[in-house]
């Protein structure tokens, strides 16, 4: 590897050494390709470097992008040698071949070693006034290589100026690149903590590139496009028109384009004062967002994770237009996943029919997966359409005659959440889901089922004997069953005391002396004690009168939608969670961090985005699962509508998890609250309910449950006030 | 914005591979696939797009590859998976075929195509036939001016200048693709059309061109009545030669066409469309030892028109075997490796009907979990001549050179399948019979 280690003196690097230095042009030129070949396959060819490098000077144009690629790929671990190199790149600055300057000035901005660089502003400086604008669009991208590496070069040689100069170009690809590389160093300046802002965007900028806008290839409409979203206009005149420029964008065949403008359009619009204006962009949008879906498969999934987005902010968009967002036989599991969650966001009283045939066509495919989301959806259908939940519960019956066993177990799950929104309206049901009692060996539908069995115990007269068959195999069951299966006898026996009181004295020992879940147990203690102290108090409180639950119009904080609208067409907006909480452990992410630790309040906005997608997220998922006391659950499957995941990318974020997971009070607050993370949030009211039990004491001491060491996390209106709900719900 | 584009085999190996940026070091594109299998074995699905320890994997499969970007900024997921499409696109014009072996042995000419359509990340020149004019498989001598195109960087970056044609001529290709789903009840659930205007041009100098269409928009918003039938397009999309603004202003279609084959535009329809080819098979299944299908095609369009090459594939069970068939027209074939049986008729009139038998044998030992037959569409290929369901028809197509040469417009219509032409109508014999939606 060192450049001091000589030539190699054998093998097949030693016949290439010749071959380099031979006589012959041709053999020249085929030792170096097959030192490419070899570096492609990632042989290490580094030692050949000086022979390589002597073929640099050619007029061969092949070859000389060849020595120049390998010059690229072992500059860095070479870097002394490069320096050779630099007098053959400058002499090619200054080829009369435009072709040749360009390429040579694209090349020494990838080389990327120190040594280099100081040998890079003079050509650069010469390229970027070039007369020729193949070698102007190159040279204007090569300044931004040139800021990733040395910053102050940038701005010593006034090379921004420059660039802000060029903007003004004749040639609209020069302007695209233009703005390319300003967009990426002010990127780069922002991530490094600069406040100067090094592409801002004026309005005379502005009209050049609404100029240049049309006139520019696919991916330089993208890059404007992209800056345009930046400019900050100064009244709705300027917004509506920037809309009205970049509307017809909607046409490009390149759908990146199409979501670009689509970007633009949705953040331009906030300004828009005219209602009928609005109207008419977001009516203009729509056909092209359904056109998007003749792409191919990769790039469906990327528009309709957007779509899925402006739904949210705006659910009228496609309101007409549920049929095309049918799943193929032959599309990804990807988009059909996709695709489920954006029929059920259009599903309506009007188009429901039509949904629930096709959900239930698509419950019996063979994709396993596949059919337990489409029922999940028949599920959702029925929640979001009180009108239709009827039709709904009929094609689940039909789907559990099927007797096919994960399709029977997901449907018992949906139908809880069903009864959970729909209260004593089904119960003609029940009888067909115990039926199937035997059949079910998955946690989530068994711990369903018996909660459906708690809950309407009064009216199954053989609920005790139900109950017993769980009681009898409690410690082999999983935790969320036994928490079910806990409860649920604690209901019966609340509602029928009669001949269930040795099975409530059974699972309560049980589950207080031979459980190893502390949720578990702690749950049996709360219940014995209230049994024992006050059956009235117990009564309230276990068979409280729960919230209704509904599916959540957005799946993402309103702040957060926000900026995620602005970001369309983005990796944010395909994952649907904040920048910060995917960018952060490179580069740029730990500088940032780093300089940002001296300015913490910076620093926990980031950590309150994450949490408040993460609570959302979970928030969508909880409304539709046990929502009274079941927090050991969450955050189990973080799928669903939302299927946000949490990355403890910044410090503090990951602080807060470890301090959640780590605090020895988390089991107790879990119980009350459903986001077991927001311990401060629960806090009060927790303690409230404590003292309106009439001092009743938990465990040794009752200690208010402490949140972890960063004050209150969540200030998120949407996720606080469901918070409360739950709360009341179980008390 | 890309740091790092990659072709990988399907074990995950990376056969070439280019650096744009040196945030992410190349180790990472090994650890691509490992992660896919974790999320497969995991039961999660795997995305096009997935972040891990701070690294984005875009992807995208094309036959037997992997083609991935890696970057650790918030990038712009559609433009990198569609320059990942494009760079499929040019590589498949250049090689004819893109796989493994056609990789290794042009991987000098890969790493120049890498190097031109893109740099530091972003995308540049994608236009395969433009690349082709200054980057080509044989090598040249810098005496024989390799320059850059001036298209390159021309406004019209599409164009040479210069082509010259002893005989100008353009020929427009009008296909619609009809994209369809009939239900188990024989009902259209959805259907859409998806047509495209393709142009092969054979014209001198640079051309400025207008096309007419029986477009509705365009007639409403000049005030103009159209002679017969004018259609309603909802969504068009255009090559990036055609002046967008133009369009918005009065729907005119204007532009300087690139030089030879192109897709001048596409558009869709949402309208209901009939079916047009229907096809229904009763499905008699004797207990576990044969199988029995009766397949009824039929071609609801006029009788004038006729379809050619029609496929029918009808799905049958994995394991079935010995298959024994009767058609009153065309051949059929038993194609295990796709489940299914294909009923080919070469040629099928406007208005005419027929039938087929199909007969197969099953084991007669089957697992439970088979009595879940998996529900595969019946699916149809076919193309009409002469023909568009839409009614679209190219009222004009001027052509203006400033040397003012005559050049000939042809005009050809075809209706053809989309990719999704799919009828659940195979139905078990016990069930209703379907009644066709007319």
């Amino acid at each position: 590897m060192s450049a001091f280690r000589g030539p190699p003196r054998k093998g097949e690097n030693f016949e290439l050494s010749a071959d380099l230095n031979s006589e012959y042009r041709e053999k020249r030129k085929d030792a170096i390709k097959k030192v490419i070949a070899n570096m492609t396959v990632q042989k290490d060819v580094s030692g050949l470097f000086p022979d390589v490098l002597k073929n640099m000077q050619t007029d061969d144009i092949e070859q000389k992008k060849l020595v120049y690629l390998y010059l690229m790929n072992y500059a860095k671990t070479q870097p002394e040698l490069v320096i050779l190199a630099v007098n053959t790149f400058v002499k090619d600055t200054d080829d009369p071949n435009p072709l040749v300057r360009a390429l040579a000035i694209r090349t020494m901005g990838c080389l990327r070693a120190e040594k280099i660089i100081d040998y890079l502003c003079d050509p650069l400086q010469k390229c970027l006034r070039d007369d020729n604008p193949y070698v102007r669009k190159t040279a204007a991208l090569c300044v931004a290589k040139l800021y990733d590496l040395k910053p102050e070069l940038v701005i010593e040689n006034g090379f921004l100026e420059t660039l802000q100069e060029m903007i003004a170009d004749s040639n609209p690809m020069v302007v695209a690149n233009t703005v390319a590389a300003l967009t990426d160093i002010h990127i780069a300046a922002t991530a490094s903590g600069s406040t100067n802002d090094a592409f801002h965007i004026t309005s005379t900028i502005l009209n050049k590139l609404l100029v240049a806008l049309n006139e520019c290839s696919e991916w330089g409409r993208v890059a404007i496009l992209n800056a345009l979203a930046r400019y900050e206009t100064s009244d709705d005149r300027e917004s509506e028109h920037i809309c009205e420029r970049v509307v017809p964008q909607f046409q490009h065949a390149n759908a990146s384009v199409v979501l670009a403008a689509v970007k633009v359009v949705m953040i331009h619009m906030r300004n828009v004062r005219s209602d009928n204006l609005t109207k008419q962009f977001v009516r203009k949008m729509a056909p092209p967002l359904v056109t998007l879906l003749s792409n191919p498969p990769e790039v469906q999934w990327v528009a309709l994770r957007n779509i899925n987005l402006l739904l949210q902010k705006r659910p009228e968009l496609l309101s007409n237009e549920m049929r095309v967002f049918f799943c193929k036989y032959n599309d990804p599991l990807y988009v059909k996943v996709e695709k489920l969650d954006i029929m059920v966001r259009l599903a309506g009283e009007s188009n429901v029919d039509a949904l629930l045939s096709e959900l239930k066509e698509y419950a019996s495919e063979v994709d396993v997966d596949f059919v337990r989301r489409s029922i999940k959806a028949i599920g959702q259908t029925a929640i979001k359409i009180d009108e239709a939940a009827e039709r709904c519960v009929n094609v689940l019956l039909d789907l559990i005659n099927t007797r096919v066993s994960y399709v029977v177990q997901e449907a018992v799950v949906v139908m809880k959440d069903i009864f959970r929104k729909y209260p004593a309206t089904y119960e003609g049901v029940i009888p067909v889901l115990c039926a199937n009692l035997d059949e079910l060996d998955e946690p989530e539908a068994k711990a369903s089922l018996i909660w459906i069995i708690g809950e309407y115990a009064s009216k199954i007269d053989n609920a005790d004997e139900l109950l017993g068959l769980f009681v009898d195999t409690f410690t082999e069951e999983s935790y969320p069953v036994q928490l079910q299966t806990l409860t649920a006898v604690v209901k019966l026996f609340l509602q029928k005391p009669d001949n269930s009181q040795g099975l409530v004295q059974r699972v309560l020992n049980t589950a207080t002396k031979d459980c190893d879940s502390p949720d578990v147990r702690d749950r049996a203690y709360i219940y014995w004690r209230l049994l024992s102290t006050d059956p009235g108090a117990a009564k309230a409180v276990v068979l409280s009168h729960r919230p209704p639950i509904s599916i959540p119009r957005t799946t993402v904080s309103p702040q957060l939608l926000e900026e995620l609208l602005g970001e369309i067409s983005s990796l944010a907006s395909v994952y649907h969670k904040p920048t910060e909480t995917f960018v952060g452990r490179g580069r740029i992410g730990i500088d940032s961090v780093q300089r940002k630790s001296s300015d913490l309040a910076d620093e926990r906005t980031a950590a309150q985005k994450a949490f408040q997608t993460v609570a959302a997220g979970q928030q969508a998922e909880n409304l539709l699962d046990f929502s009274d006391a079941d927090g050991a659950e969450d955050g189990q499957q973080p799928s669903g509508l939302a299927a946000t995941t949490m990355l403890a990318s910044t410090p503090a974020a990951a602080n807060l998890l470890a301090g959640t997971s780590s605090n020895p009070l988390d089991d107790l607050v879990s119980i009350f609250g459903n986001v077991g993370i927001d311990a401060s949030a629960a806090q009060p009211a927790a303690a409230a309910a404590a003292n309106s039990l009439g001092g009743l004491s938990f465990g040794a001491s009752a200690p208010s449950p402490m949140p972890p060491a960063t004050p209150s996390v969540l200030q998120n209106t949407s996720a606080q006030p469901s918070q409360q709900d739950d709360l009341l719900g179980l008390f | 914005m890309a740091s790092l584009i990659a072709i990988l085999d399907l074990k995950g190996k990376p056969l070439i591979q280019r650096s744009y940026r040196d945030d992410v070091p190349p180790s990472y594109i090994e650890r691509f696939l490992p992660i896919v299998l974790d999320l497969e074995e995991e039961g999660q699905q795997v995305t096009p797009c997935f972040t891990r320890e701070g690294v984005n994997y875009m992807h995208i499969r094309h036959s037997n590859l992997y083609l991935l970007a890696l970057s650790k900024r918030n990038s712009n997921a559609a433009e990198i998976i569609l320059f990942l499409h494009r760079l499929v696109q040019v590589l498949v014009e250049y090689f004819k075929e893109l796989e493994e072996e056609s990789i290794r042995d042009n991987f000098v000419i890969i790493y120049e195509l890498l190097d031109e359509m893109m740099d530091f990340g972003y995308p540049q020149t994608t236009e395969s036939k433009i690349l082709q004019e200054y980057i080509t498989q044989e090598s040249y001598k810098l005496e024989a001016q390799v320059r850059p195109p001036i298209a390159v960087t021309n406004a019209v970056s599409w164009r040479s200048e210069g082509i010259r044609y002893r005989k100008n001529e353009v020929f427009l290709d009008v296909i619609e693709s009809v994209n369809l789903l009939v239900n188990s009840s024989g009902n259209v659930v959805r259907s859409e059309i998806l047509g495209s205007v393709k142009m092969k041009c054979y014209l001198s100098g640079m051309p400025e061109l207008r096309l007419g269409l029986n477009d509705k928009v365009m007639f409403e918003t000049t005030g103009r009545t159209a002679r017969g039938k004018a259609i309603e397009m909802e969504d068009v999309k255009f090559h990036q030669c055609v002046r967008l603004a133009r369009f918005e202003n009065d729907r005119t279609i204007s532009f300087i066409p690139p030089d030879g084959e192109f897709e001048l535009m596409s558009y869709r329809l949402s309208t209901p469309v009939k079916p047009l080819i229907w096809v229904e098979a009763a499905v008699e299944h004797h207990k576990g030892s044969r199988v029995e299908y009766m397949v009824k095609c039929k071609a609801q369009f006029k009788r004038r028109s006729s379809a050619n090459n029609v496929e029918i594939y009808v799905p049958v069970p994995d394991d079935a075997d010995t298959p024994k068939f009767r058609a009153s027209t065309g051949t059929v074939q038993y194609a295990p490796d796709k489940s299914a049986f294909i009923w080919k008729i070469k040629q099928l009139g406007g208005s005419r009907e027929f039938l087929m038998r199909a007969h197969f044998g099953l084991p007669s030992v089957r697992g439970e979990q088979d009595s879940m037959d998996k529900r595969a569409p019946i699916t149809v290929k076919f193309e009409i001549p002469y023909f568009t369901v839409s009614g679209i028809q190219v009222r004009y197509l001027k052509i203006v050179e400033k040397s003012g040469y005559q050049a000939l417009p042809w005009v050809r219509y075809i209706t053809q399948n989309g990719d999704d032409y799919s009828l659940r109508t195979a139905l078990e014999k016990t069930s209703a019979p379907i009644v066709p939606m007319m």
